[in-house]
């Protein structure tokens, strides 16, 4: 059986990918699905922790944090929805008006 | 362990192209696909590390509901035309990123490889239906009970907030 580095290493990598995709990014869309990579690279290390501990608290958390995604998508979709309808364009650079 | 070696590489292979695809695709609809097959791969993973019902919910759940809903708002707002604007407002942002990014996967992979996560057992013999239906949920009527009730409500209050967002001003 391998040992619990190559996955936590691997969870690293898909997390930073992440990171990068919202930095970049300028389309909410693919940013919203960069915040996705995130939340499932943090999944793995909970699977990869949970297998190593022998225990299963793991697999309940990767539930809830599944539960709180699809909210999360839920309601960032339908505000994305809101803004298109309202400006016709998505564009994050030009959605500025609630800066303090 | 050669095996599960030989499966590791090709599934990590696959997960970390099919994100850099995602953060990298010109057209929202191939990054919503490319991130469907980076969750399956991760779903694998899960079957690897004996987390059977979490794998198949992941496939579920993840790439079938949430990937869908995706896919019906890139279709709806219909995206793949709009150009990513060229006057950027933070230019220096775009050499940035990745310097800090790399800062970033440095340290947590300094995080993940001393200190305290260094004391992970590397047993392998696992209780019995480890990673089942039956004891995950056991465990989720049973000391994770609370988290569990709390989540429904946030699950209601995000179909309430998303009707409310998506209902048209009169």
């Amino acid at each position: 059986m391998l040992p619990a580095y190559p996955y936590l290493i691997l969870s690293a990598v898909l997390f930073t990918t992440g990171t990068l995709g919202v930095l970049i990014r300028r389309n909410p869309i693919i940013m919203f699905m960069s915040i996705e990579l995130m939340l499932n690279a943090a999944n793995l290390a909970f699977i990869t922790f949970a297998r190593y501990q022998q225990s299963m608290d793991g697999h309940v958390f990767v539930f809830i944090v599944m539960t709180v995604a699809a909210a999360e998508v839920a309601v960032g979709l339908g505000i994305i929805v809101a803004i298109f309808r309202l400006r016709g364009n998505i564009n994050v650079d030009e959605l500025d008006e609630m800066k303090g | 362990m050669i095996a599960e070696l030989v499966i590791f590489i090709i599934l990590g292979i696959v997960a970390v192209s099919s994100a850099f695809a995602v953060i990298l695709s010109k057209n929202p609809v191939y990054a919503v696909l490319f991130l469907v097959i980076n969750f399956f791969a991760l779903a694998m993973l899960y079957l690897v590390l004996s987390a059977q019902f979490v794998a198949f919910i992941q496939i579920l759940v993840y790439a079938g509901a949430i990937m869908v809903l995706f896919l019906f708002v890139v279709m709806l707002l219909n995206l793949t035309g709009a150009i990513e604007s060229l006057q950027d407002k933070l230019p220096a942002q775009r050499w940035l990123a990745p310097a800090l990014g790399m800062v970033l996967l440095v340290e947590i992979a300094v995080v993940f490889l001393s200190g305290f996560f260094a004391q992970v057992p590397e047993a392998s013999e696992l209780p019995e239906g480890f990673g089942t239906s039956a004891p995950v949920g056991m465990l989720l009527f049973s000391r994770y009970v609370l988290p569990f009730e709390v989540t429904s409500a946030v699950l209601l209050i995000a179909m309430v907030g998303s009707i409310v967002l998506a209902k048209r001003r009169p």
